[in-house]
């Protein structure tokens, strides 16, 4: 499908997926509510800085980096594998084929059209950080330490999309690839920054970890919220994330398009 | 009566395990993702301990008996009480929890028992091990009477657990979408990763109370992790044990009203 019909057809599918995500808003509040773990890291981090910081994190700095970790997942978060795998499993998945627009186009819009619903739960939270530490602490102090923070959200989100839609297509080759997604969920966890910053980590665990695409999914778009980068390095970092975003897209359009050739729907 | 019971229990035991049979793959793939999702329990472990010896009168490995029980708790969770439960919600969506209460046993009973899967018996194991591994760290074993304490302990856990779960499945009854509220339940059960004490320091310790008496999570991996050290007062282990058969009695009394308001979907 041409750019031209993409863009005719934006509008009407961010007005549906938005009204679908408001029409089952509880639902998504349950989700919201469910991300909790950030909180349950925030607490634990805080009793162990409570006599001493660890590292260059004291009390103050684990309530704003936590905080922001809980804002940033709002905004990156993806589930596109899980839908591709329920419609290869159903079979609706060959309805979706028929449209002129590719499914993925669905897929996304159906996860930015969330956004507004996410924002109302993010902002609050953001403030309530500037709130608990201050505002140099909390959020972005310069006109371009926000721009490269949106940066970052919408990197960290492209990465989070595409190895959603990479694990998602793989369900086209195996019966079901939960187990796929939920190994990459681990490896999220345990290197993504999400369950402690990056930094705490000791230098050989963390080169590694900073080759790998999870600390631009989640890590990277929190340090720049809490202002722990300055220019050179934060632009070292997005160079490195878009690299992430440009490989990870390729992958996975690659693997999308040779699986569905291989798609005859279940029962079809 | 009872013996009834256990023979309908038995039938559905049976019913699930030969369904588990049918995928025996699955048993590499289970014991694989328990072990990593273990192992992402104990990353930020590493991390804390990796700088100092004890947080909040925890050492590492008392912390990791706390993990242990977590672990342990999981796969009873995840093996016997979540597939059955989530089924119900299922029902109650489809409006087919009709064929369940026409049945000639209580309800409860029959929607509790309707799935296991036993291959989530591997985080089971996965707990006794890091127990060892714990005990081995801290250079002696558990003594005879606190691990019979702990076993004490399992029962009323795995009941508040259940009872849990029942409040939770019970509010599918009045919202109807809920196939997400195992996913909240299962990240509120997050928090009993850590011994409670941890909790402490925020809001003068509001949270520790939240978690002992109105989300006992403490009770669930705290308490029997004390057990095991032999430091859990014995106003504790009673404390547990009353206060986790008034938990079931409320839940249950919870379901029946809950029951009483369903009206079939399609109706």
């Amino acid at each position: 499908m041409s750019v031209r019909g993409v863009i005719r057809a934006m509008p009407t599918m961010l007005r549906v997926g938005f009204a679908e995500s408001v029409a089952y808003r509880a639902e998504m509040l349950v989700w919201v509510l469910s991300t909790t773990m950030p909180l349950v890291n925030m607490v634990l981090w805080m009793a162990v800085a409570k006599h001493a910081p660890v590292g260059k994190y004291g009390q103050v700095d684990f309530v704003s980096y936590f905080l922001a970790t809980f804002a940033v997942r709002q905004l990156t978060s993806a589930w596109a594998a899980w839908i591709i795998n329920w419609e290869v499993k159903q079979g609706t998945l060959a309805m979706r084929l028929l449209r002129p627009i590719s499914p993925l186009w669905a897929y996304a819009f159906d996860n930015i059209a969330g956004f507004p619903l996410r924002l109302v739960v993010a902002v609050p939270v953001m403030v309530l950080s500037v709130v608990l530490v201050g505002a140099d602490k909390a959020v972005p102090q310069h006109a371009w330490q926000w721009g490269l923070f949106l940066i970052a959200v919408l990197g960290g989100w492209a990465i989070t999309f595409f190895a959603n839609v990479a694990m998602g297509a793989l369900s086209l080759f195996m019966d079901s690839s939960q187990k796929t997604m939920e190994v990459w969920m681990v490896l999220f966890f345990v290197c993504s920054g999400y369950m402690y910053p990056v930094e705490l980590l000791p230098d050989g665990l963390r080169s590694v970890i900073n080759w790998l695409p999870f600390r631009y999914q989640m890590g990277l778009p929190v340090e720049l919220m809490t202002g722990a980068h300055d220019l050179p390095t934060a632009l070292g970092l997005l160079a490195r994330q878009w690299a992430w975003v440009l490989g990870m897209g390729t992958l996975a359009l690659g693997i999308w398009k040779y699986g569905v050739r291989r798609f005859a729907a279940f029962g079809g | 009566m009872v013996r009834r019971y256990l023979r309908l229990l038995g039938v559905q035991l049976k019913a699930s395990t030969l369904q588990a049979l049918q995928y025996r793959a699955d048993f590499f793939t289970e014991g694989f993702t328990s072990l990593c999702w273990t192992f992402t329990a104990l990353a930020p472990l590493f991390v804390v301990y990796g700088g100092r010896p004890e947080v909040e009168g925890w050492s590492f490995g008392e912390a990791l008996l706390v993990v242990g029980w977590f672990t342990l708790l999981q796969g009873v969770l995840e093996g016997a009480i979540n597939p059955s439960l989530t089924g119900v919600v299922e029902h109650i969506r489809k409006g087919t929890l009709d064929f369940v209460l026409l049945k000639p046993a209580d309800a409860q009973f029959l929607v509790s028992t309707q799935r296991f899967l036993p291959w989530r018996a591997f985080n089971v194991l996965t707990g006794v091990g890091l127990f060892v591994y714990a005990f081995g760290l801290l250079g002696h074993g558990p003594s005879p009477l606190g691990l019979l304490t702990s076993l004490v302990l399992l029962c009323t856990s795995t009941l508040l657990l259940y009872s849990l779960w029942i409040l939770t499945v019970s509010a599918a009854f009045f919202v109807v979408r809920v196939d997400n509220l195992t996913y909240l339940f299962s990240s509120i059960f997050d928090f009993a990763r850590w011994p409670s004490t941890v909790f402490k320091g925020v809001g003068r310790g509001a949270l520790t109370l939240v978690f002992t008496y109105v989300i006992p999570l403490a009770l669930m991996t705290t308490f029997p992790a004390e057990a095991m050290l032999g430091r859990l007062p014995v106003t504790s282990l009673v404390g547990a044990v009353v206060g986790s058969v008034v938990f079931a009695w409320v839940a249950r009394r919870v379901w029946i009203r809950s029951i009483g308001h369903y009206t079939s979907a399609s109706s």
